[in-house]
């Protein structure tokens, strides 16, 4: 399998990694590369075989819809790069 | 010395009052201060803290007053936390993550954080924002990766044991590469709440120390279930030291011959083989056994991990922590600036492949079959566990190589992972255990159990240290 510019273009953007145009062709060809290696999977026979999503096929464990401890809002905000009155501030997105 | 003296010795002078938590946590942090200069393993050393908490360290406890370093993916309150990456280079964690908390609750007292790969991408710790790790056996070598700094640190004596993440190999190939023991239990054996997520469904916490007894004492108050986890399993913890009998007559070992195939270095083979002779010594029975799909590991792993890599990273959008850039123009030029600038080139390479194999028109045949595959790997482990009890083979192909060496090729540092992404695919508890020098490098020979018999791997393990030497052995400079 192999990455065009165009390809690393796209998938950058779904992943909202903001590259340079000088870095696409060297992200082309190193992904192609490592795509080769994973399409090894193709000649794998994989019939009647169900996918694994856990290495212990357990489900999910749920617990009763009881108030847990709430967690401390400005010990957390204090992390945040911008906080203002207990809310995260971003550029505006409505105008 | 303190630093060549078992767990067990240490907490025991501890209780008769022989020695005091502050005076180990002073013999360690000083070791630290004039060593580690030279091998860059901690990333954060926390002296004022440590000694804190030493002097109010009560003199209980099943790891009363022991050093600790934790490898910097588990956060740890109010100490920087920063998954070696510029990403977190700012962030001071609001919390300690459920090992953390237990560990400080069986009195152990942090020394620091140690150094790791980037959000654990990597195999040779050369991805770390904080630069490499060296290996204390040769400072050109790296110390393998990607909980490298918590190998090297305790193989230098920086403290007695450490913390680390094995997602598809992370603990078990530094502790091979640095002459530590390593074990890295059942996928949900330990709690991963508060160990930031890379992938989802292989992470898993556990500890690097210099004998499989001590690492019996520090995973025992390491594991268990941790409510806040929801993948963490409701399953009691054995006694994993009162275990620790020594024999292993009868028990039957099986070598894959799929790890023993082309690839493995000469030293290293010779290494294995005399490690594998020592057990029929002891009076275990080797059988050679067949796990026809280990070929696919590497191609599977690098579907799946970087997959859920994609979706665990998506939450570091310069809003709510870590890096922001500067004057965003608007949200989309937040979120792109900032995790280009945050994440270096590795995690920005698995991004992206998880990105294209979870996208439209591919994740059926990536994602999917990757599933399938790694289905079809945990089938070989269960089919392997029916007729042995333990499997062995190498950890790696060689030992570590040079600093830079693999640096500008991310496939050939991909491949190197290749005995022991397995175990983690299936979920099965794998330990790497000192087992001689190649080339003048240690060699670590892997044991593998089936699921939640850590118990079994500790036992085995300590088994072969009782009649061999190789896990005291010191690096030249580090006495």
């Amino acid at each position: 399998m192999s990455l065009t510019t165009d390809d690393v273009r796209k998938v950058a953007h779904l992943a909202r990694l903001g590259l340079d145009e000088t870095e696409l062709d060297g992200y082309a060809r190193e992904l192609s590369s490592i795509l080769d290696v994973v399409d090894h999977l193709g000649q794998a026979d994989t019939a009647d075989i169900a996918p694994m999503s856990h290495p212990l096929d357990l489900g999910a464990r749920l617990r009763e819809d009881k108030p847990d401890a709430a967690i401390d809002r400005e010990a957390f905000q204090r992390v945040a790069p911008d906080v203002a009155e207990g809310v995260y501030r971003v550029p505006k997105v409505i105008e | 010395m303190m630093h060549d003296r078992s767990i067990a010795e240490l907490i025991a002078a501890v209780r008769a009052g022989e020695t005091t938590p502050a005076a180990l946590a002073d013999h360690f942090l000083a070791r630290i201060e004039r060593l580690d200069p030279q091998l860059n393993a901690l990333i954060t050393a926390t002296p004022e803290r440590a000694r804190a908490a030493a002097a109010i360290a009560p003199q209980t406890g099943s790891l009363a007053g022991l050093p600790i370093l934790h490898k910097d993916i588990f956060c740890t309150k109010e100490v920087k936390t920063s998954c070696g990456s510029r990403m977190l280079d700012n962030f001071v964690a609001p919390y300690d993550a459920t090992v953390v908390e237990r560990l400080h609750g069986a009195g152990t007292v942090t020394l620091g954080k140690t150094n790791m790969d980037e959000f654990a991408m990597g195999s040779s710790n050369e991805n770390s924002y904080y630069g490499p790790v060296k290996n204390p056996w040769n400072l050109d070598h790296v110390p393998g990766g990607s909980s490298g700094g918590s190998a090297a640190a305790v193989a230098a004596g920086l403290a007695p044991a450490a913390t680390g993440t094995d997602t598809g190999g992370s603990i078990r190939q530094p502790a091979a590469l640095c002459g530590v023991t390593g074990i890295k239990p059942t996928y949900g054996r330990v709690s991963r709440y508060g160990m930031i997520a890379f992938a989802s469904s292989l992470d898993q916490g556990g500890c690097f120390a210099r004998s499989a007894e001590d690492c019996a004492h520090v995973l025992g108050a390491m594991a268990g279930f941790d409510p806040r986890d929801s993948t963490s399993v409701e399953r009691d913890v054995p006694d994993y030291v009162g275990g620790l009998s020594g024999d292993v007559a009868g028990l039957r070992i099986g070598l894959p011959r799929e790890y023993f195939a082309d690839g493995l270095e000469a030293e290293s083979r010779a290494a294995i083989d005399a490690a594998i002779a020592q057990y029929e010594a002891l009076g275990a029975t080797i059988v050679w056994i067949d796990m026809p799909h280990t070929d696919l590991a590497v191609s599977t792993y690098y579907v799946i991990a970087p997959a859920e890599a994609s979706s665990n990273l998506a939450r570091y959008d310069g809003v709510r922590y870590g890096h922001r850039c500067d004057n965003p123009q608007d949200l989309d030029d937040l979120y792109t600036r900032s995790r280009a600038e945050g994440f270096g080139a590795e995690v920005q390479r698995r991004i992206m492949v998880g990105a294209y194999v979870l996208s439209a028109g591919y994740y059926d045949a990536y994602y999917v079959k990757a599933q399938k595959t790694r289905r079809l790997i945990a089938q070989d482990f269960q089919s392997a566990f029916e007729s042995v009890d333990l499997i062995a083979a190498p950890v790696t192909q060689a030992p570590a190589f040079k600093l830079g060496e693999k640096a500008d090729d991310p496939v050939s540092m991909y491949l190197n992972d290749v005995y022991t992404l397995p175990a983690s695919l299936a979920g099965v508890p794998g330990m790497s255990v000192p087992a001689g020098f190649a080339h003048g490098l240690p060699v670590g020979l892997q044991l593998i159990a089936p699921w939640f018999e850590e118990a079994r791997l500790l036992n085995a393990a300590h088994a072969y240290q009782q009649v061999t030497d190789w896990h005291t052995a010191r690096p030249a400079g580090f006495e």
